[in-house]
């Protein structure tokens, strides 16, 4: 998305400024599609951060398990995906965890949808 | 000459996946998502397809930033699934048909679409998910040629180049020469979005909208941007594209058959459509 087009609010479009900015962050998350990539994380998670190169924000969100500080950062949901799953996190915690809602708030949130 | 029997859109949410592998399709969350296909089931036992095509998006399986093609078809004799990183259970390799991808291939380039070409490609649960949605008992009956459109990183591909990139498909079918009988897959959606602080956004009445459309005025939803669908069914609800080339590839005034909508599975709203081809009633 270009750098002018107006923001939708509380929504990240991943184009082609995020791609760079986030590349060696996702990247990473890219790696635990192995399980033995998720293991060496588990093992020693700043080796495996420094490993790929993550900047210092970068690596500050992965410590914080903030998701939207990984976003900020350049990371992509999908991707993230994968890293969350390492800290058992699905995307309804993720989704709970970016609102500042409960888990319970947040899946009551998404039934009073359908209403 | 091969002849398209239909096109069935579905929600392909991983969470649908690891219920089957549970079991759980009984339980109150899951009854009325699942309930939901057997009008399918029916249709699909009925008009028998040898051969399914699937327009679907990989979510960093297949495809990392390092390369990242708008449009990838699968030219391969088998596609594998592979773990994805969260614990959905790697399904059976499905089978595919390169005489096919290859004439598809052959005309689609040749109407000046510029195809990127894999002769080895994973599945993601994008795939696989629908695949045991629709044929849930045993190996999977059909063989398959997959082609995944970017909704990773934009600049994505717009509804109209999509929905052009559907009617391409659907006359390089119909130029093939062997007596198939082939059925359209389009995954993904309706709305939803799993990132930033409107994660959960679910649009019911854009859905609704979607799902009148899709079948008797498909050119209505070309008129919307990327950014435009993203404003209206999240930032994942831009899935909606595939449903928006399944849609394309029926060149004969198609019917619906069968519709469900249900909210929400995980953090989205779940979608399914059977439209039937024409062709499939002469």
């Amino acid at each position: 998305m270009s750098s002018t087009t107006p923001a939708i609010p509380g929504t990240p479009i991943f184009g082609g400024r995020e791609a760079r900015r986030g590349y060696a962050l996702n990247r990473m998350c890219f790696s635990f599609n192995e399980a033995a990539n998720r293991e060496a994380f588990r093992r020693d998670e700043a080796g495996y951060c420094a490993k790929f190169g993550l900047d210092a924000a970068q690596r500050a969100a992965v410590r914080r398990r903030d998701v939207l500080a990984m976003i900020e950062a350049g990371g992509n949901i999908y991707y993230l995906a994968k890293l969350a799953g390492i800290f058992a996190l699905n995307v309804q915690d993720i989704g709970a965890q970016q609102t500042g809602m409960s888990l319970e708030a947040f899946k009551q949130k998404l039934l009073d949808a359908g209403r | 000459m091969a002849r398209i029997v239909g096109s069935i859109m579905t929600s392909h949410v991983p969470a649908i996946g690891a219920a089957i592998a549970r079991g759980v399709q009984a339980q109150p969350y899951w009854q009325a998502f699942f309930a939901g296909f057997p009008p399918v089931h029916e249709w699909l036992a009925r008009v028998r397809p040898e051969v399914a095509v699937v327009f679907y998006n990989d979510h960093g399986l297949n495809f990392f930033l390092d390369k990242m093609p708008t449009f990838a078809v699968g030219a391969a004799a088998e596609y594998r699934n592979a773990d994805e990183g969260w614990g959905l259970p790697v399904s059976a390799p499905f089978r595919g048909d390169p005489e096919l991808s290859w004439h598809l291939i052959e005309s689609v380039v040749g109407e000046d679409f510029d195809l990127t070409t894999c002769q080895e490609m994973l599945v993601d649960h994008a795939f696989t998910v629908p695949m045991k949605l629709l044929w849930p008992q045993g190996p999977c009956p059909v063989r398959t040629v997959p082609i995944a459109i970017n909704t990773v990183q934009h600049p994505l591909p717009s509804a109209a180049r999509c929905q052009a990139l559907g009617a391409a498909v659907g006359r390089a079918i119909e130029s093939f020469p062997q007596d198939t009988r082939v059925v359209i897959l389009g995954t993904g959606g309706l709305s939803h979005q799993l990132d930033g602080e409107r994660a959960g956004h679910i649009n019911k009445e854009f859905d609704l909208l979607c799902l009148d459309k899709l079948g008797t005025d498909p050119g209505f939803l070309t008129r919307y941007s990327n950014r435009e669908l993203v404003a209206l069914a999240g930032t994942q609800g831009v899935e909606i594209l595939m449903w928006i080339a399944a849609r394309a590839a029926l060149l004969h005034e198609p019917r619906e058959l069968h519709r469900s909508y249900h909210i929400p599975i995980s953090n989205t709203a779940a979608g399914l459509l059977l439209l039937e081809n024409a062709a499939a009633r002469a």
